[in-house]
């Protein structure tokens, strides 16, 4: 299956433009357009340029390693991945169901890592490109400019950021790359002084994600149109929810819904996602494309994250974010929001929930408790799904009679994310690219697209700011017909273009 | 043994430490309360001098403190920079010949290899990975045997014959190719003898014999080398109402 703009009929005639590394994204990822000689775009792909290769190397090692060592795969979310495999090692240790302590200690972890991971990607990556607009000068468009104009902003970003951080650390022992989580339980509870340090700081933790709330339901309602139509096709949405349909981040059950809202998954158990999702393997891309089984590949791609969450979910059980969730919901007049940069928006409701539900578990006795482990009958393949800041994340894994691996499979956020990615990209390309010579603020399009995922493309490097960036055209003999660079400074120049112009209007 | 002989001392890095006949240089160091970096060699254990990580000049000749007796007036060189030097450098190699890769082991915190690595400012890999492909035998119902992790300092070899009375383990090959094997025909933990009461089961400096299901139990931060550095509980023998280093200068 091919979907519009995703292969060209003719490839070899067309001009080939690259944007690598993309910015301000997680990872390392490039796109690549190929435009004919009207500058109508005929192939917009999103191409992940990182092998990790986890599944494979893993195997052969005791499954009790998993929480710590596939946590490696990501330096900003490593909590989801260290509780997704915590959460298939519970059922491999036959403990489904952890003592109370146990699932709040690692719910608060998660919850931080939510606030933290969201905190970074609006203030840090995206806040410069809604703040000062898609055009505003590349050199200017970042977190400093950010930091120079609007201070106090940049300054509550870093400090909530740093919060989630904290909670992290007094979950997990580490502010990255901890060790909180162990197969059927945790290795440690909270000590009064742990809840003493979070609780001074978290009254105004929620005030301050309350106000990004707001300023981002202001950006959006002043983008108009523009904002709403930007990048959007209709999707379906999958995430968790709890039983009772409420947002769900740790531990629930599967739901699908169509653009319309009409639900195609509807609670479903994490434990059956194989049989709910299928993936397809394209010969460009190192990702695989992820749908549902019951809808095929051509319909059946779907979007996860913040926007399918908020989306998905009857109501959110913290009095602010509900507040928030049902003013955003208006925006889609009965139906799921499809605005892709209406993410941001669901992104920091979510971030409201997450240091609302901290400063109700740090009034819950249980994270002071000491029934940290249970112990099961075990099993020989476990499943754990959960909620990463970027999306629905599963790890399934398989073990001999010893307790060591043979086989694994994880689909990381992002991967179930890469239809909903090359398709929002190709949108812009068609509504914004085609026709025009291509300029910095158009080519920035494509990356605020992408953005506004939070796609994590390596889970492992981060690339911030205003990297070095060239685009090349070239004909397929190789012939550079055009080159445009963007130096390190963030200025834009067209270094080559006079000495191909000729070349270029040949 | 005459008084004569009993206060008999020697030098390191300038202080003056008294040892008994027979002793070797780091038996005095280590009774006296002074740290020399080790790996292979354990209070209580016949000395082996197969790491060289507690290389010392001794009289201006590089030794092995573990195997090197100590003599009178002997002038022995541990802290400084040459001999770190080249203590940094076994380590960089122990580092390479194997699949150390602490960001991902349980024994990361409780690892010795790892604590003196630390200890002797070794902050960077320096030689290229061997990537060697070693199998993990989890076979034994109590423990595990994680073979990317043997640096064969032999203790749990010689734990295993001259403690428990049975020869659970053995290293066979030579050179690059020695590796540590058990008494089985099958070549598995689970089909020896082998015990969680054994001497052998708890005297690995690495990660390398395991106890399962006690995985990342301990906190970061409550961990044996997160409270205290190796330093000052890597076999030193110390008063606990003396502060460290205090003990061993005689006046």
């Amino acid at each position: 299956m091919s979907t519009p703009l995703e292969t060209a009929t003719h490839p070899q005639r067309l001009r080939r433009v690259c944007i690598e590394p993309l910015t301000r994204v997680e990872g390392h990822g490039k796109v690549t357009l190929l435009l004919d000689d009207d500058d109508q775009v005929q192939q917009a792909r999103l191409h992940i340029v990182e092998f990790r290769g986890f599944e494979r190397f893993i195997q052969g090692r005791p499954f009790w390693e998993l929480p710590v060592t596939v946590q490696r795969l990501c330096g900003i979310c490593p909590v989801s991945h260290h509780l997704a495999a915590a959460k298939a090692c519970d059922r491999l240790v036959g403990v489904p169901e952890l003592s109370p302590t146990a699932d709040k200690v690692r719910r608060l972890m998660h919850f931080g890592q939510v606030l933290q991971s969201h905190a970074l990607h609006f203030f840090h990556l995206s806040s410069p490109d809604l703040l000062f607009g898609f055009d505003d000068a590349p050199a200017h468009r970042n977190i400093v400019g950010v930091i120079h104009d609007e201070p106090e902003l940049a300054r509550r970003g870093v400090l909530l950021r740093r919060y989630g951080q904290e909670v992290i650390r007094v979950c997990a022992g580490k502010r990255i790359h901890g060790s909180g989580a162990i197969p059927g339980g945790v290795n440690k509870a909270l000590d009064n002084a742990d809840r003493e340090l979070l609780a001074a700081d978290i009254a105004q933790v929620i005030d301050w994600a309350e106000d990004a709330v707001a300023l981002m339901q202001q950006l959006f309602a002043a983008g108009g149109d523009a904002y709403r139509r930007f990048a959007s096709e209709p999707a379906n949405s999958l995430s968790l929810v709890r039983p009772d349909g409420a947002l769900e981040l740790y531990d629930g059950r599967l739901r699908a819904r169509d653009a319309q809202g009409e639900p195609i998954i509807e609670q479903a158990s994490d434990q059956d996602y194989a049989e709910l999702l299928q993936e397809q393997v394209k010969p460009w891309s190192y990702m695989k494309f992820p749908f549902i089984a019951a809808l095929g590949p051509e319909t059946g791609w779907y979007r996860v994250g913040p926007l399918a969450r908020v989306n998905n979910c009857d109501f959110i059980d913290t009095p602010r974010a509900e507040a928030a969730r049902r003013a955003f919901a208006a925006v889609g007049e009965g139906r799921p929001v499809q605005s892709v940069l209406a993410t941001h928006w669901a992104r920091l409701i979510e971030l409201l929930h997450c240091a609302e539900a901290i400063a109700r578990l740090l009034d819950d006795p249980d994270i002071i408790g000491a029934d940290l482990l249970r112990e099961g009958t075990p099993a020989r393949s476990g499943i754990g799904v959960l909620e990463a800041p970027r999306g629905t994340l599963f790890h399934h894994y398989e073990i001999d009679a010893d307790g060591l691996v043979t086989r694994a499979n994880l689909i990381v956020s992002t991967t179930n994310n890469n239809q909903a990615m090359n398709t929002a990209i190709r949108r812009v390309a068609q509504d914004a690219l085609n026709g025009h010579t291509l300029t910095e603020g158009l080519l920035n399009r494509i990356e605020v697209a992408i953005r506004a995922f939070d796609p994590c493309l390596s889970c492992a490097t981060h690339a911030l700011g205003q990297m070095p960036l060239a685009v090349t055209l070239a004909r397929v003999d190789g012939v550079v017909l055009d080159r445009l660079r963007r130096d390190a400074d963030g200025a834009v120049r067209r270094d080559a273009a006079e000495s191909h112009a000729g070349a270029a209007s040949a | 043994m005459s008084n004569e002989q009993q206060r008999s001392t020697f030098t390191l890095d300038g202080r003056r430490i008294a040892f008994t006949p027979g002793q070797t240089i780091m038996d005095a160091a280590l009774a006296a309360g002074v740290y020399i970096p080790h790996l292979c060699h354990k209070p209580g254990f016949a000395p082996h001098g197969s790491c060289r990580v507690c290389v010392v000049r001794a009289d201006d000749r590089e030794v092995s403190a573990c195997t090197a007796p100590a003599a009178t007036d002997m002038r022995v060189e541990s802290e400084v920079a040459d001999i770190r030097a080249l203590r940094v450098a076994v380590l960089q190699m122990l580092f390479a010949e194997g699949n150390h890769v602490c960001p991902a082991c349980e024994a990361s915190g409780n690892c010795t290899l790892q604590a003196v690595a630390y200890h002797c400012g070794m902050l960077t890999p320096r030689f290229p990975q061997r990537f060697p492909r070693r199998a993990v035998d989890a076979s034994h119902p109590d423990f595990i045997l994680d073979h990317n992790r043997c640096i064969l300092c032999e203790l749990c070899v010689r734990a295993s014959r001259d403690h428990d009375g049975k020869r659970v383990f053995a290293v066979s090959g030579r050179g690059i190719a020695s590796k540590l094997i058990v008494d089985a025909p099958s070549g598995r933990l689970g089909d020896t003898d082998f015990s969680a009461d054994d001497a052998a089961a708890h005297v690995c400096p690495v990660g390398a014999i395991l106890r399962r299901d006690e995985a990342f139990r301990v906190p970061i931060g409550r961990r044996r080398f997160d409270v205290a550095p190796v330093s000052r509980v890597g076999d030193v023998q110390t008063d606990p109402d003396v502060p460290a280093g205090a003990a061993e200068v005689l006046p």
